[in-house]
């Protein structure tokens, strides 16, 4: 009966660059990229000190609430 | 009449030596950075004016607040250029490692414009964590270029190492000095056996020509550039030099005298 047990956590809090940040429970990183309009293709992650070399696989990676990702790139220097 | 021609005979332009790190060959001896331009229609703009094959750029995190066209390889074609990632901004070996994995991670190449910064304040390299991050890099199948003060000692221990470039200051980062120990500079590239590359420092065309006539291999660059008053017209600059100073290296210049020595015959004059 709706009421009597604790409901499915809904958001999955987890750290991206530094900052906490909520996704929908069972996100998988392909997804979390795709909502901040980032091209899989042009990044690189680091998921809890580990960097993520297959990109195909982003699609499976499912996130968790302890995770820490580090997302960069390429950017203008000497 | 005179011959007078703006065209050289082709072995006269011509270098002997192809400009070759760890078995690949550049075209072009100017490396440049692709940091600090007002716009990145003026960074293209400047890059492709410098004649340069090799552009180094930064790892850094994406800002995820901000519109995503920050990111270099949204106006640079890495099909066009060869990306040189560097290890900027690092302190530690262990940071600097970290920033070349993430960098290779990005799937281009395995190189990395190594740096392992030891003070705020003048940007001098932390030779000892370079040494260290060289070792494993090296190790890790990375072809490392150190950026390096002008020591000879600290230059050939980075080269028994395992880099495969190594890379002296001519002045400090950012500084636009030009070149302050020719005769440190000089001693490395006699001394190596891996090529010698001057980063940094060199703030205008002079100062690029002068290093180059050292007889080093290359040089690499990006404030010199990025910070003139018409940065498209320095690159353009920058590239002549580099030309000139390599030419003139390989033409042999003639040697100091401290007395004059007359060019014209000192016979044949009218009697008085």
């Amino acid at each position: 009966m709706i009421g009597t047990e604790t409901p499915p956590a809904t958001v999955t809090l987890l750290t991206v660059n530094g900052d906490a940040r909520q996704v929908p429970a069972g996100s998988t990183l392909a997804e979390l990229l795709a909502s901040l309009d980032l091209d899989p293709r042009l990044v690189v992650v680091e998921r809890n000190g580990t960097i993520l070399r297959d990109r195909a696989s982003f699609g499976r990676v499912v996130l968790d609430g302890s995770d820490t990702l580090e997302i960069v790139h390429f950017v203008g220097g000497g | 009449m005179m011959g007078h021609t703006d065209v050289l005979p082709p072995q006269a332009s011509t270098d002997p030596h192809p400009f070759v790190i760890a078995d690949r060959e550049f075209r072009s001896r100017l490396m440049v950075g692709t940091g600090k331009y007002a716009s990145n229609e003026q960074m293209i703009d400047a890059i492709e004016a410098s004649g340069a094959e090799v552009v180094t750029v930064a790892v850094r995190r994406v800002d995820l607040d901000r519109k995503n066209d920050e990111g270099i390889l949204h106006h640079l074609d890495p099909a066009q250029f060869f990306l040189l990632a560097n290890t900027a901004g690092c302190y530690t070996a262990a940071e600097a490692i970290r920033y070349a994995r993430l960098a290779r991670a990005a799937g281009f190449n395995e190189w990395v414009k190594l740096e392992v910064i030891g003070d705020q304040q003048t940007l001098l390299p932390d030779t000892v964590g370079l040494l260290e991050a060289t070792k494993t890099l090296s190790g890790e199948g990375f072809k490392v270029m150190a950026y390096t003060n002008d020591d000879l000692i600290t230059a050939l221990r980075l080269e028994e190492a395992g880099a495969v470039a190594v890379m002296p200051l001519a002045s400090p980062i950012g500084s636009g000095l030009g070149m302050l120990n020719p005769y440190a500079i000089r001693t490395i590239k006699q001394r190596l056996s891996v090529p010698v590359i001057v980063d940094a420092g060199v703030g205008t065309a002079s100062d690029a020509c002068i290093v180059m006539e050292q007889g080093v291999d290359g040089i690499l660059m990006n404030t010199g550039i990025a910070a003139a008053s018409d940065p498209v017209r320095m690159a353009t600059a920058m590239r002549q030099a580099v030309e000139a100073g390599r030419l003139a290296y390989l033409a042999g210049r003639m040697p100091r005298r401290e007395v004059a020595v007359p060019s014209s015959p000192t016979t044949g004059m009218l009697s008085s």
